[in-house]
């Protein structure tokens, strides 16, 4: 069904969330799509079949990380977290960890703004009245 | 970190900074009227300064015999700065945990500078951008003031778009009186006009202050491209004993590819 993605009426809700909504649900298909590439990747003998869902999976790479990129820059405190995470090398649960404390026990950026370029992150505001 | 901002030098405690720029936020993005029905790129940093045009201009002549020269033509892009002060007593005060702080300067400038990127976009800025009623070959049809005749002047702002080949859906901008003249109106029947105009329009109905009159734009992409340089931030500029002197500040261009996809309509 097209409208699995919503949890509330969608009547109800702000086409800005509806958006929201809609790149959540493709970053979960895109997902789904790495894993089972995969898979079928795992169990492929065919070298000319294993390449073209190698080039299929890289397409969903791309997806999925613009999808993610798209959710991170909407959503600050979501940026925030995942800027102490993501690419660190490390103890990846220490840097979750840290990262949520500083996000949000810290109540967020001051200073230094809630994005990189210290700008107020508005952007596009396509979708929203 | 530090940058051209120079936030972190300001004598604002990080709470207040939040308040700020929550502030700034409320109040530019519902009068950011542009940015919802034009393509927005970027932002692509302060230090962006151009936009690639993909033209190129003769150049009279060439360094020796034996060459030939052309000269890439590109788009300046503007920077918009409103400036306003902070008491900082009320910093104090918001640190305290008041919760009715006085930021009255803030949001006046927050208003005046999404005006101000209103206007550039649908109106132009003389030598800088060409707007989008600027740029639009069709007539300019007269609004008025008479609501009933709204329906039918937007269908045919819609009809000339179709004519020239611009499919939609289309969205509507409208000055501070003319949103106001259609939200408060009902038809005969009851129905609301605002309801009406957007069944002819299939998009959205955007309250734009500092346009006048109204403009009706294609949403199908490609057509209204806003590139930014640096998206709209507060940055800090002095202080003394009483206030803070601060700035909301951004850097854009703005150009139409195809001049066919917009229809003014006068006030």
């Amino acid at each position: 069904m097209g409208f699995d993605q919503y949890h509330e009426p969608p009547e109800e809700l702000p086409a800005a969330t509806r958006t929201f909504a809609r790149l959540c649900a493709s970053l979960t298909e895109e997902a789904e799509a790495i894993g089972w590439y995969e898979q079928r990747i795992a169990v492929e003998k065919d070298p000319e079949a294993l390449a073209v869902m190698h080039d299929a999976q890289g397409e969903e790479f791309k997806h999925f990380s613009m999808d993610l990129e798209f959710l991170l820059r909407r959503t600050p405190s979501w940026r925030e977290v995942a800027q102490g995470i993501l690419f660190q090398p490390g103890d990846i649960v220490e840097h979750g960890e840290e990262a949520e404390a500083e996000a949000f026990e810290g109540g967020g950026p001051g200073a230094e703004g809630a994005y990189e370029d210290g700008s107020l992150g508005i952007g596009s505001l396509r979708g929203t009245s | 970190m530090t940058n051209h901002l120079l936030r972190s030098n300001a004598p604002i405690s990080d709470a207040a900074w939040r308040l700020l720029d929550e502030e700034a936020q409320e109040r530019l993005t519902p009068a950011l009227a542009a940015r919802k029905l034009v393509d927005f790129s970027g932002p692509h940093g302060w230090d962006h300064s151009a936009t690639n045009l993909g033209r190129i201009e003769p150049l009279a002549s060439a360094p020796c015999d034996g060459v030939s020269g052309l000269q890439r033509r590109v788009l300046p892009l503007v920077e918009v700065r409103a400036d306003f002060e902070v008491a900082r007593a009320e910093l104090r005060d918001a640190d305290r945990g008041a919760a009715d702080a006085d930021l009255e300067g803030l949001d006046k400038a927050a208003h005046q500078i999404a005006v101000a990127e209103n206007i550039a976009v649908f109106h132009g800025w003389q030598g800088a951008i060409a707007g989008i009623d600027e740029a639009s070959p069709h007539k300019q049809v007269k609004l008025g003031d008479i609501t009933d005749k709204y329906p039918g002047l937007v269908a045919g702002a819609v009809e000339r778009l179709l004519c020239s080949g611009i499919t939609g859906p289309y969205g509507l901008a409208l000055g501070r009186e003319q949103y106001r003249r259609v939200v408060e109106t009902a038809e005969h029947g009851g129905y609301p006009l605002l309801d009406h105009l957007g069944k002819i329009l299939e998009g959205p109905i955007v309250w734009a202050p500092g346009v006048k009159g109204a403009v009706v734009v294609s949403l199908r992409g490609g057509d209204f491209l806003f590139e930014s340089g640096q998206d709209l931030s507060i940055g800090y500029d002095s202080h003394d004993a009483e206030v803070v002197r601060l700035y909301l500040e951004e850097s854009f261009s703005f150009r139409v590819a195809t001049p066919e996809a917009g229809v003014a309509l006068k006030p």
